[in-house]
């Protein structure tokens, strides 16, 4: 580890505060009080004119859920469509075969549900018109509607004795034209000038200079992954993702891809403090999120310049300095580095992206270990855009009812009182995705048909496996690649994909619908703070509690087994 | 009902403008603009394309600088990026890596006899993460540079020379690693004239 790598993640967390502040003011205006005038004001009023709503009838949290379930319904109905006649449609200059029922299937449960999970490679499989109209569209949306969600939940927070969140379809539209597209439109820019292609022609095809010949994909890159960054979906145009030298050309346009991703998972934190007025509040969340992600950093760096075990035996020299980064470099690229390598990976599986810029199956043990832990603590650290924050809130009211049991008085969250049926609530949103992720993991171990899928064997196996489950339980979308698709793993990774999204989300908006519901009562000097240190410090005991307690098991039969072994 | 018709036009709408205008625009800009990047950064000598900047390309034999191994079918598949995906337990690993390091021994000890295992870096052993990592580290450049300039007959300063105008460092001197571009080193090589 150099002063120089240190340096960099310092500058990246650095950047990251000081855009993600002032987005998250912004995005709060944007929801709450912009009333666009002229041509802006004009276009929004015609898209509500069309579909037929109007925005200021608001909606409960019933209605509000069932307008997202039907329209992401039928938005995964169109995807599955596309990718089945895809060979029959056209901007498929490459020719690209039918996406076969399986795979199709469980791809648009991961794009709708903002997963990205990919059993595919996307520059061998996927027309451009999949990749534009079906795939980066969902990056837009689902990304969207988490956003939408959130924003609903939040006003529940904040409001009182009222029976209405909001109007989806408004939140849908500010939040894909005044939140996603300007970012969008900035980032694609940033990464062309880069080096990220953009272009409506097929592959190229070179004359090597030693004769051979090269095909050389390429396409229109650049718009797909800024907003796969941007919206935690993380599915790659190319399949090895952001490891792709033409998906992430530089070490700045790593830099930016990096900040994209973690920007409004961090910046929807400062939104919450401005729509409820309790700033202090949200930065006491904000810093229990920032210490998770620094240890998952201080776990993870180290490990991978340390190298494996193999690496070490080899004799090879794996020495920083003297014109290498060294270290772990399997699956890894020269122009990132260790510290780059790192930084991405913390980042990915804390924010529910999924994206990487190197290959997870390679990674040392304990290095590996560590987006696997990131994982299983439910995508709350950043977490994914609206999806990272409404989950959280699910432990936050555990940590308030823990406290409030300690004390021997009623919970309370920013003035509100948490009875029996939040704590269901929260209880059942933290602990549905993990035990989903259990199960379906020792199915699949136990199972023929699931035992297909690994690649590596013995102990490295159950990690590709349990990963695969978690990843996509998460809605998270990285991967130990070398997991294997069948009908088994397509199948019942739809499943955890569907469930591990929707499920959350309801608890989420009924949580919303119920504190709506609920009056505010003054703070008073029994009441427990919920801004300082003690809160901070509780927050990511019950974070590590609930979650840690139920992975535990899992790590000791994956990566602890495999650490132990050499 | 009044919720599928609203979704049903929405999807229309937002299939249009994100899924065609956004990606259009962007691509009318990328033209405009960044032509080079926008194409793929290809790179091109006497009118013909011979590969991109951003894409390894096989070498084989003593007179070119070496990629780092790759993961893909056939190796430096430009049109299949892939990992190796070998967890760090796997024995295929350990092969590798040693089948690797003794295939630079034994390419480059007859220019370089002094050469151990000791003084290989570790990412000309191991794959990349795309499998067309366009660059190699510094220190693997200059390993090779003895060979190249015994077989090319040139000054070894020269070619020292050569990988230092190659060589890639952090962006804004800040961020990522230095990296030597193999492609554009080769070309490098190929315009200079030996003794």
């Amino acid at each position: 580890m150099s002063g120089q790598g240190v340096a960099q993640i310092l500058v990246y967390s650095g950047v990251l505060v000081l855009l993600a502040l002032p987005l998250g003011l912004y995005m709060a205006w944007a929801f709450e009080r912009f009333s666009p005038r002229g041509i802006l004001g004009a276009i929004e009023k015609g898209f509500y004119r069309v579909v037929r709503t109007d925005p200021e009838q608001e909606q409960d949290w019933k209605s509000y859920g069932t307008t997202v379930l039907v329209f992401s319904v039928l938005f995964w109905g169109l995807l599955y469509l596309i990718l089945r006649a895809q060979s029959h449609l056209f901007l498929n200059p490459d020719h690209m075969k039918a996406v076969p029922a399986h795979l199709s299937l469980n791809t648009a449960a991961s794009f709708i549900t903002n997963t990205n999970w990919q059993f595919y490679a996307g520059e061998s499989t996927m027309s451009y018109l999949s990749q534009m109209a079906g795939l980066a569209v969902q990056n837009f949306v689902s990304a969207a509607v988490g956003m939408a969600v959130l924003v609903a939940v939040v006003r529940g927070i904040a409001r009182r004795s009222s029976g209405t969140l909001g109007n989806f379809w408004r939140d849908l539209y500010r939040s894909l034209v005044y939140v996603l597209l300007p970012l969008a439109v900035i980032a694609t820019a940033i990464l062309i000038w880069q080096g990220v292609p953009q272009t409506f022609h097929g592959h190229a095809t070179a004359t090597t200079l030693q004769g051979a010949t090269q095909t050389i994909a390429r396409g229109p890159v650049a718009s797909q992954v800024a907003i796969k960054q941007l919206g935690t979906n993380g599915g790659g145009f190319y399949n090895s993702n952001s490891a792709a030298p033409p998906e992430n050309p530089t070490g700045l346009s790593n830099l930016i891809e990096m900040l994209s991703l973690l920007l409004i998972p961090a910046a929807q934190v400062f939104m919450f403090g401005r729509m409820v007025l309790a700033r202090r509040h949200a930065w006491a969340v904000f810093a229990a999120m920032f210490v998770v992600f620094a240890i998952g950093l201080a776990v993870n760096l180290p490990a991978e310049q340390h190298g494996s075990q193999v690496l070490r035996a080899s004799g090879v020299n794996i020495t920083q300095g003297h014109g290498q980064s060294g270290g772990n470099m399997a699956d890894k690229e020269v122009r990132f580095g260790q510290a780059a390598t790192s930084n991405w990976t913390v980042s990915t599986s804390d924010a529910s992206n999924g994206a990487v810029n190197s290959g997870f199956d390679a990674q040392t043990p304990a290095g590996g270990a560590v987006p696997l832990v990131n994982l299983f603590l439910g995508e709350v650290i950043f977490g994914g855009v609206g999806s990272g924050l409404f989950t959280m809130f699910f432990y936050i009211i555990l940590a308030v009812f823990i406290a409030g049991l300690m004390v021997g008085r009623t919970p309370e969250w920013l003035g509100k009182k948490i009875e029996a049926r939040e704590i269901k609530l929260a209880a059942l949103g933290a602990l549905f995705v993990p035990t989903m992720v259990l199960t379906l993991t020792a199915l699949s171990i136990v199972t023929k048909s699931g035992l297909a899928s690994i690649y590596n064997s013995g102990a490295h196996g159950f990690t590709e496996t349990l990963y695969a489950y978690n990843s996509q339980s998460n809605n998270n979308g990285s991967a130990f690649a070398g997991f294997g698709l069948t009908n088994f793993s397509a199948y019942f990774g739809a499943v955890a994909m569907l469930l591990g999204r929707f499920v959350p989300m309801f608890a989420a908006l009924a949580l919303g619908g119920m504190l709506a519901k609920k009056n505010t009562h003054p703070f008073s000097a029994g009441t427990f703070r919920t801004d300082g240190p003690t809160f901070v410090f509780l927050l990511i005991g019950v974070i590590a509690l609930t979650a840690g307690l139920m992975i535990l098991p899992a790590l000791t039969l994956g990566p602890i087994v495999e650490g132990l072994m050499h | 009902m009044k919720n599928l018709v609203s979704s049903v036009i929405a999807i229309v709408l937002i299939t249009a403008v994100f899924g065609f205008a956004y990606p259009a625009v962007m691509t009318a800009f990328g033209q405009v603009a960044f032509p080079h990047q926008a194409n793929g950064s290809l790179i091109e000598r006497n009118g013909k394309v011979v590969g991109s900047k951003l894409a390894a390309q096989a070498f084989t034999g003593p007179r070119y600088f070496h990629e780092r191994p790759s993961a893909t079918t056939p190796p430096y598949n430009a049109g299949g990026t892939t990992f190796a995906n070998l967890g760090p337990t796997n024995p295929d690993l350990a092969k590798n890596i040693r089948a690797a390091a003794l295939a630079i021994l034994k390419l480059e000890r007859p220019y370089n006899p002094g050469l151990t295992i000791h003084d290989i870096p570790v990412d000309a052993v191991t794959t990349s993460g795309s499998g067309i990592d366009p660059d190699i580290s510094p220190a693997y450049a200059q390993l090779q540079a003895r060979r190249i300039a015994a077989v090319r007959q040139l000054s070894l300063a020269a070619v020292r020379k050569l990988i230092a105008q190659n060589t890639d460092g952090r962006s804004w001197g800040f961020f990522g690693e230095p990296g030597v571009n193999v492609l554009e080193l080769n070309l490098g090589l190929n315009s200079l004239r030996g003794k």
